[in-house]
């Protein structure tokens, strides 16, 4: 038992996978509702939600907001992870996310409403299969990506 | 109201795709042996692996990739374990022209390779220990 609790440390590149599965929960529910709100607040909040991306890519999926709330308040609460992960996928997964959102933005700001809702359903589509299935669909969009744009 | 219909096409979207993805996670199924084979593919892009007697396990990963981990593991365990089998891993980044000779659509991959380097079996996302035994049974059987 002790020896797990002292894992995460000795181990300081993996992180507890559940970590990210909670952001990307409150990102799907945050998402839901600026598809369900009229335009101008629907913009605020998902201006929020690119600033919280934003925060996961600079600063890595351990420091953003949700990040912090996750191991204060829930982790806590939780038994010790049976496995660690690498926080590099999950980061990559909110430039992803990022992209979604600052295209959401702009069309919400143009006032191309359809366009916004589009994007911000295709992020919705990414943040609930990591929060329910613990998929990452940025992440392997990444090696299609490279397959089909840089030669070897 | 478009709202409300692309928030309920994109949770119905998610439910089909992961439930789909569950199913087919890691099932090994059949897969056409490049020519000449798989193997010969494999040493012309990474010429110092080395395969195994008996089976190679060749492992595609990449560094967005969390399930690679869990399948290094599963891989490496079951390599140990079998004599005559040898789990290798390939980074999928630094060898796109193999992942396109290939054909791997992401990672992890799996290939189940027989003594002669002719490739058997192919699973695409993190294997069980128990899906990776069965597909090397039926490997040796094919090229027995």
């Amino acid at each position: 038992m002790s020896d797990l609790s002292v894992e995460p440390t000795t181990r300081p590149s993996g992180i507890d996978p559940r970590g990210p599965r909670f952001t990307a929960s409150v990102t799907a529910v945050v998402l839901a509702v600026v598809l369900v709100l009229p335009e101008t607040p629907a913009t605020v909040l998902i201006g929020a939600q690119a600033l919280l991306f934003a925060t996961g890519v600079l600063l890595g999926v351990q420091r953003t907001p949700t990040g912090l709330a996750f191991r204060t308040f829930v982790r806590p609460r939780l038994s010790a992870p049976t496995a660690l992960e690498d926080p590099a996928p999950p980061r990559f997964a909110q430039g992803v996310g990022l992209v979604f959102a600052a295209v959401a933005l702009g069309a919400y700001l143009a006032g191309a409403l359809v366009v916004a809702q589009v994007a911000v359903g295709f992020a919705l589509v990414a943040a609930l299969l990591n929060a329910v299935f613990g998929l990452c669909l940025g992440c392997e969009m990444y090696l299609l990506g490279l397959r089909a744009l840089r030669r070897a | 109201m478009t709202g409300f219909l692309i928030l309920a096409l994109a949770a119905l979207i998610a439910v089909g795709f992961g439930l789909h993805r569950r199913r087919v996670d890691g099932r090994f199924s059949a897969h056409a042996d490049a020519s000449p084979t798989t193997w010969d593919h494999v040493t012309r892009a990474a010429p110092s692996i080395e395969a195994g007697e008996r089976a190679t396990l060749v492992q595609f990963s990449s560094a967005f990739c969390a399930p690679c981990r869990t399948t290094r593991v599963v891989l490496a365990d079951v390599a140990a374990q079998e004599d005559g089998v040898r789990h290798v891993e390939i980074d999928a980044e630094q060898h796109l022209d193999l992942v396109r000779a290939l054909d791997v659509r992401r990672t992890p991959t799996t290939l189940v390779l027989d003594a002669a380097g002719h490739e058997v079996l192919r699973a695409a996302g993190a294997p069980h220990k128990d899906q990776v035994l069965a597909a090397l049974a039926s490997a040796g059987k094919a090229s027995a």
